[in-house]
């Protein structure tokens, strides 16, 4: 089995994200990257897929060189291949990313399709919802999103989709797409045996190129603060009567 | 006109929905034209006049064989001819999660350009938006050019509010589907929990590192169930494994928004806060007064939750007799 996972290199923030003066970006000086959290699991997912199936899991993201240490991580936790759609920045308007990568993947594949492609069902940063549907649709496979749980059988990907107080279950036809969300699992840390094959492995790079599409870029800034006059009740047990006062006057008693 | 996709369960539009319609009034207003709504799949006469109860003037309803059930394709297809057919100058839905899913999946149809999860949007030849990224704690101010803005905006980013009501009048819409829109379509529903749920709980006791263990959580369920409400709980605590991951508030979990959200032993780092900051009000317990949480909260207990939790559990027993 052939599994595909589309990842993204993001910042990792602690308390709060700043943005550089000319409002471009996050403000990474002091911050670590990692790979945006549901596209974490879907690799962790993938690795498991090929584990009980066998196959081969290769990682794709898009973006600057930097973005190789997300392709390394994800082989040092099971994947096989890596492979960096290079791009002059990691901030590619949907439509544009979306062309990008179909166009890399078809390059790939050739003739002998994925089983399975999984994305992210949003990036952590820009969370655009929607490069893995536009992809998914260029390549003429079914997509569905906010997938937590996957079962292949021979010719069926069984997919689950947390809703309020269950979940949907779909079931496609390989090869599909699915948009998977954290929760899928739990991804493992890393092993020396998969550090050691993350430092050797080779990593495939693909020039992108594809045209802009219709939504651009002004600036971020941080959203007005939520200034709130925090009343102290009180300290340990002695507050709880305050507390239900509170709770009486909100009428959730 | 503005058209605006209504999501519906169970017969009802849900709060999101509704949201989309008063987020739409204000833009159709901005924008000089009508507020149109679409009912995808049904034509219920309450689901109709729910939709003029928010100033919706005219509903186009989409019914067919083939539309038994939610299905990304389905709606996306349903979506696309829409705009080929009704001409509208934009297209709004909400920003759930099928609102993205379907929306975006219109938009790769029409390969057009898509804008999820807006604040504000304000139209134009070029229109200027405002959007959601990281989950709430950054904005983007975006331009969209295009010949039919699609948008959505944000979950929980305006309250729900009825207003200039109007009496809808339905209209068919004819739509032309086949077979291939059903692959993705829901094909069976598992219902784990009925009752009360944590994107719908009144009240939400969450619970942070400091619960410091699995079984910790233990007062935390009791006080919820006391209160009707649902326990929630930080990134940190499902990625320990104390909690499943459905109990997770935050950007990569649930959106919550009760009446009140008592956050036990959490620190409120930005991935939380944006999950929970839609909370009407938030109550904090928590050792360190310089917490994050607890700076943002309109009240707080500075202590160790295993000793007030359970002394508040006991003040509403008294109470309540």
């Amino acid at each position: 089995m052939k599994i595909l996972c589309c990842v993204k290199r993001v910042p990792a923030p602690g308390a709060k994200i700043n943005v550089t003066a000319d409002g471009q970006d996050v403000d990474a000086a002091h911050l670590g990257f990692t790979t945006s959290p549901h596209e974490e699991c879907a690799v962790e997912g993938a690795v498991q897929l090929i584990e009980e199936h066998g196959g081969e899991v290769t990682v794709l993201t898009l973006g600057t060189g930097d973005a190789e240490e997300q392709l390394r991580y994800a082989v040092s936790v099971g994947a096989t291949h890596g492979v960096l759609v290079e791009a002059d920045t990691n901030q590619w308007d949907p439509q544009r990313t979306a062309q990008a990568i179909t166009a890399a993947i078809r390059e790939l594949e050739g003739d002998e399709p994925f089983d399975l492609i999984m994305f992210g069902n949003e990036s952590a940063d820009a969370g655009g919802f929607q490069v893995g549907i536009r992809t998914a649709m260029a390549l003429g496979r079914p997509i569905v999103q906010g997938i937590k749980g996957v079962e292949i059988s021979d010719d069926t990907i069984t997919a689950r989709r947390e809703i309020d107080g269950g979940f949907e279950v779909y079931e496609l036809p390989r090869p599909a797409v699915l948009g998977i969300k954290e929760g899928l699992n739990l991804p493992r840390y890393p092993t020396m045996k998969g550090r050691l094959a993350s430092k050797k492995v080779e990593l495939n790079s693909i020039t992108a190129s594809a045209a802009e599409g219709g939504q651009a870029r002004v600036k971020l800034h941080r959203p007005e603060e939520t200034v709130s006059e925090t009343v102290i009740l009180g300290t340990g047990a002695e507050a709880a009567a305050a507390v239900v006062d509170v709770l009486d006057e909100l009428g959730v008693l | 006109m503005l058209l605006v996709i209504l999501e519906h369960e169970n017969g009802q539009l849900v709060e999101a929905a509704r949201e989309a319609l008063t987020f739409g009034r204000v833009l159709a207003e901005k924008m000089g034209e009508d507020l149109e709504a679409a009912l995808i799949g049904r034509d219920d006469d309450d689901l109709v006049e729910a939709a003029g109860q928010y100033g919706a003037e005219t509903v186009h309803t989409a019914t067919h064989d083939l539309l038994t059930d939610y299905g990304p394709d389905a709606y996306g297809s349903v979506i696309a001819q829409m705009v080929e057919s009704l001409d509208p100058d934009a297209v709004l839905s909400c920003g759930s999660d099928r609102g993205n899913e379907f929306m975006a999946n219109a938009a790769a149809r029409l390969d057009a350009p898509f804008v999820a999860n807006c604040t504000d949007a304000n139209p134009g030849d070029t229109w200027e938006m405002t959007r959601v990224q990281w989950g709430g704690s950054l904005l983007e101010d975006a331009t969209l050019t295009a010949d039919v803005p699609l948008l959505t905006c944000g979950l929980h980013a305006v309250a729900a509010e009825i207003g200039d009501e109007e009496d809808a009048d339905a209209e068919e819409f004819d739509v032309d589907l086949d077979e291939s829109v059903t692959i993705t379509m829901v094909k069976d529903r598992v219902v784990q929990e009925a009752g009360v749920t944590l994107p719908t709980a009144p009240v939400v006791v969450g619970g942070g590192r400091g619960v410091g263990s699995e079984d910790g959580f233990g007062q935390l369920e009791e006080l919820a169930a006391l209160l009707g409400g649902r326990v929630g709980c930080s990134r940190a605590v499902t990625n320990l494994g104390w909690r499943p991951h459905a109990d997770q508030v935050g950007q990569t979990g649930t959106r919550i928004a009760p009446e009140i959200y008592i956050a036990s032993g959490i620190s409120g780092a930005i991935q939380h806060w944006v999950g929970a900051m839609a909370s009407k009000h938030i109550l904090a317990i928590n050792t360190d007064k310089e917490a994050n949480m607890v700076t943002k909260a309109d009240w707080a207990v500075i202590g160790d939750l295993h000793e007030v939790i359970p002394a508040i559990i006991a003040e509403v027993q008294s109470r309540k007799g």
